[in-house]
């Protein structure tokens, strides 16, 4: 099975284009409100500094995010989505983040199969209480999307040129 | 079409050092529904405030948009200038601009403006989806429900009971008082703890506002906070209560001997049995387990003695329900079971016994006319040995906490040997004395003086027998020497453990437990005695390992907690939760599955206006619901939307970057 899904590997990444001196990746950050939002107001109370590329958006748990909102990013706005919840066991509403974790491995997957770079979407455990760690994950993921380069899609700029 | 006002806040220099707020203002009057815009030095000020509610009026705006600081601080403050000018609070949106962007990018100011300006677009996108939403009451049922009789149930049902609330206390065993009632003296005032129960136990059978319902057990709770109905199993007891006068001829006259486990099995009790003389109710239940009757048909004496024919051989148990708002869980504790310190020669050696045991003793009206003897020839000891952590903080055989009593209650138990026996010895094996609470550092200092115990700091690592004494071999770790003491009898300070039945009543509950079975509070700061499920409280050692004066402030602390729940008629509820589309409902319950509060339920509808077929759509208790939406994820139909969360307004916020 493994095999076969390489073989039909067809990339949408597109790494000959090269991407414009001055550009900044997007990044939509999902958080959520008990632990993660949390973490991340800690990191602003903290001043601990991190790359401004990354819009955050609130939802009460990460079992609400619907993989389509992953997908709607990188479509529109976005090149490259993380995902942040509380650590496994710590979830406000019992066993939400449980659903979230596989449901993003399978959208994980899912991405990587139709072309996207599985480093456009990343998935990560911030409590309340890290606001140093939230700082490192952003750090680290605008690193790795800066690596990828724009994502050439249906993207707005792409309409208006 | 949508009218919205932006407010962006300076928060003093906070924001307007790193965030250039006028070309945010600029940048948001951009965009097309944006009607008003205006930038102040503190929103969240009372003049800041009056701004957006005179603009509200003003600009006939239909949405607004505050970008300030977290939305975790302010929304409330914002939420009510918003209602205090008439419009529904629900249509505010807060971005995050302070700890979001400010704080975080002081080094580019750029950067840190453009991020401000499309953290208030994202806002703005999702404020056009916004709708009014209204807090939704919910009816309450203004009973309690307290789970367990011992000190932590009986304080918290007597508070509740006292504000004039109904209580339904159910006790599993015939009588309330609990561990407690076994106890001879407390540490760290040596009161009789007996003297200082049972007043207690007595108000509560006596209280009109408290239903006790003793041998009887919790099978099912259904409902939401406000709203839960109990089923309780009584158990068979053969004894109608409402005849019995107590007057003991029954168990008197009874012939089977069974070992008495208010006395931790030193003595024997009868079949028919009140747990002790001072048990309330006081009135006898028949062991079915023992019963010849019951068993083999033979006997019925107790039957023929009883001259007011309260015992009933074919008495059934009974399921009975009860209406309630809220539930306090006080389920105690347990000790653990020593056998694992087989070095020890536990189970072989009959003079090792547990401190429970040593307090049945020497407890006034224990087994021994409150006298320690030596189980093997009935000889009063003179050396004894008390070695405390037998399973706490014991990683390898128990388990990793520290049970918190066991120091203190040791201690207790060398006065207590001295006032008994005058010319005893204490030794006490001890990791760490840990005297943590108002007195009992000073107790036990006064305790090593007045009972001239020998404390050796250190394990025990072998426990053999010479003669008819056992000798204790262990390291004392001051001295760096293996010391043997030659003792009459040795006591073991077993560890606290959650009661075995806790996680099988965590998930009838639905509540959460941890990885020993303590049942887990909301917060172990800010909200120790609530659980993760509104309305189900917790007190005493069910929670984790605790002494008296703990338990009790934590038993009242549910009771307040109880109190405010019913305070109203009816409760507040916040309304950001999911709500079903039935037209939509294809009845695959998914969400049913990933519900984590059981709030959603299927109900019949019928296929169109006046059909009769039917098909099943999910429905969603909104009492229950606490809007986390996993439910709304998983909906293959679109057919549930999250209030406050909808699609509708996350895709705005993405695509509006």
């Amino acid at each position: 099975m493994e095999t076969i899904v390489k073989d039909q590997h067809v990339s949408i990444e597109k790494p000959e284009i090269a991407a414009p001196p001055d550009w900044e990746p997007v990044i939509i950050g999902i958080l959520c409100n008990w632990c993660s939002y949390a973490g991340s107001d800690l990191t602003g109370t903290s001043r601990i500094q991190y790359p401004p590329n990354i819009r955050i958006i609130r939802v009460p748990c990460t079992s609400r995010v619907d993989p389509w909102f992953l997908i709607k990013a990188l479509q529109t706005t976005a090149d490259g989505v993380l995902v942040s919840g509380c650590h496994p066991g710590d979830c406000h509403y019992i066993t939400g983040n449980y659903y979230a974790r596989r449901r993003f491995l399978v959208t994980k997957k899912l991405l990587s199969f139709i072309g996207f770079h599985e480093n456009r979407i990343q998935f990560s455990w911030v409590s309340a209480a890290e606001g140093p760690k939230f700082a490192k994950v952003v750090a680290k993921v605008t690193d790795d999307i800066k690596k990828l380069g724009p994502l050439h899609l249906y993207k707005k700029e792409n309409f208006e040129k | 079409m949508a009218r919205v006002g932006v407010f962006v806040c300076f928060c003093g220099a906070n924001i307007a050092d790193y965030v250039d707020v006028p070309m945010v203002v600029e940048e948001t009057k951009k965009i097309r529904e944006v009607k008003f815009a205006i930038e102040y030095k503190y929103m969240c000020s009372d003049p800041g405030q009056q701004l957006i509610r005179e603009a509200i009026v003003q600009h006939r705006l239909t949405s607004i948009v505050v970008a300030a600081c977290s939305p975790r601080m302010h929304e409330k403050t914002f939420r009510k200038a918003l209602s205090d000018a008439g419009m529904n609070p629900y249509l505010l949106e807060v971005a995050n601009i302070r700890e979001h962007s400010s704080w975080v990018h002081q080094k580019d100011k750029k950067a840190a403006t453009e991020k401000a300006a499309d953290l208030v677009r994202m806002a703005v996108a999702k404020s056009i989806a916004n709708e009014q939403l209204f807090e939704i009451s919910v009816p309450v049922t203004k009973r309690a429900l307290v789970i367990g009789g011992g000190i932590a149930g009986i304080q918290a049902a007597l508070d509740i009971a006292d504000a004039r609330i109904p209580v339904v206390l159910v006790e599993k065993s015939p009588s309330i008082g609990g561990k407690m009632a076994q106890l001879d003296e407390t540490f760290p005032t040596l009161d009789c703890s007996q003297c200082i129960l049972t007043p207690k136990m007595v108000d509560v059978a006596s209280h009109p506002y408290i239903e006790l319902i003793p041998y009887s057990e919790v099978i099912e709770l259904e409902g939401f906070v406000g709203n839960y109905k109990a089923r309780i199993k009584k158990k068979a007891s053969y004894v109608n209560f409402a005849t019995c006068t107590g007057c003991g001829a029954c168990w008197q006259k009874c012939p089977v001997k069974v070992p008495n486990e208010y006395n931790m099995g030193i003595d024997k009790r009868k079949a028919i049995y009140t747990p002790f003389p001072q048990a309330v109710p006081n009135k006898p239940v028949i062991d079915a387990a023992y019963c010849t009757m019951l068993l083999k048909g033979k006997c019925g004496i107790c039957a023929k003695v009883c001259q007011v024919g309260a015992i009933d051989f074919k008495m059934q148990e009974e399921i009975i329900e009860r209406e309630i708002g809220a539930v306090v869980v006080a389920t105690g504790y347990d000790l653990w079971d020593p056998k694992p310190y087989e070095e020890y020669g536990v189970g072989r050696f009959k003079d090792i016994i547990t401190s429970l045991e040593f307090e049945r003793m020497v407890s006034a009206n224990g087994p021994t006319n409150g006298l320690p003897v030596r189980p093997s020839d009935g000889k009063i000891p003179k050396n004894v040995v008390f070695i405390k952590c037998i399973g706490s903080r014991d990683e390898a055989k128990g388990i990793e906490y520290c049970s918190k009593i066991c120091c203190m209650y040791t201690t207790k138990h060398t006065i207590l040997l001295h006032h008994k026996v005058h010319d005893s010895h204490a030794y006490v094996f001890y990791m760490d004395i840990r005297a943590a609470g108002k007195g009992y550092e000073e107790f036990v200092k006064k305790a090593q003086v007045d009972t001239a115990a020998t404390y050796l700091r250190g394990r025990v690592s072998k426990i053999y027998k010479k003669e008819d004494k056992l000798i204790v071999r262990g390291e004392d770790s001051q001295i760096g020497q293996v010391v043997e003491v030659v003792a009459d009898l040795v006591v073991l300070a077993t560890a606290v453990i959650p009661p075995k039945d806790n996680p099988e009543l965590a998930r009838m509950l639905g509540i959460s437990y941890d990885k020993y079975g303590y049942l887990s509070e909301a917060h172990p700061k800010l909200r120790p005695v609530e659980t993760a499920k509104a309305g189900i409280f917790l007190a005493g050692c069910t929670q984790a390992p605790k002494d008296i004066p703990d338990t009790v402030a934590q038993a009242s602390a549910c009771a307040a907690k109880v109190c405010g729940l019913f305070a109203g008629d009816t409760m507040k509820k916040d309304p950001m939760i999911s709500t079903v589309n039935t037209e939509f409902c294809s009845g695959c319950q998914n969400c049913v599955q990933v519900c984590p509060y059981g709030a959603i339920v299927t109900e019949e509808v019928p296929m169109g206006h006046g059909s009769k077929e039917m098909r099943t759509v999910a429905r969603i208790n909104e009492g229950v619901c606490q809007g986390c939406g996993s439910c709304v994820a998983v909906c293959r139909s679109m057919a549930i939307s999250l209030a406050g969360f909808t699609d509708h307004q996350i895709i705005n916020e993405i695509v509006s970057i």
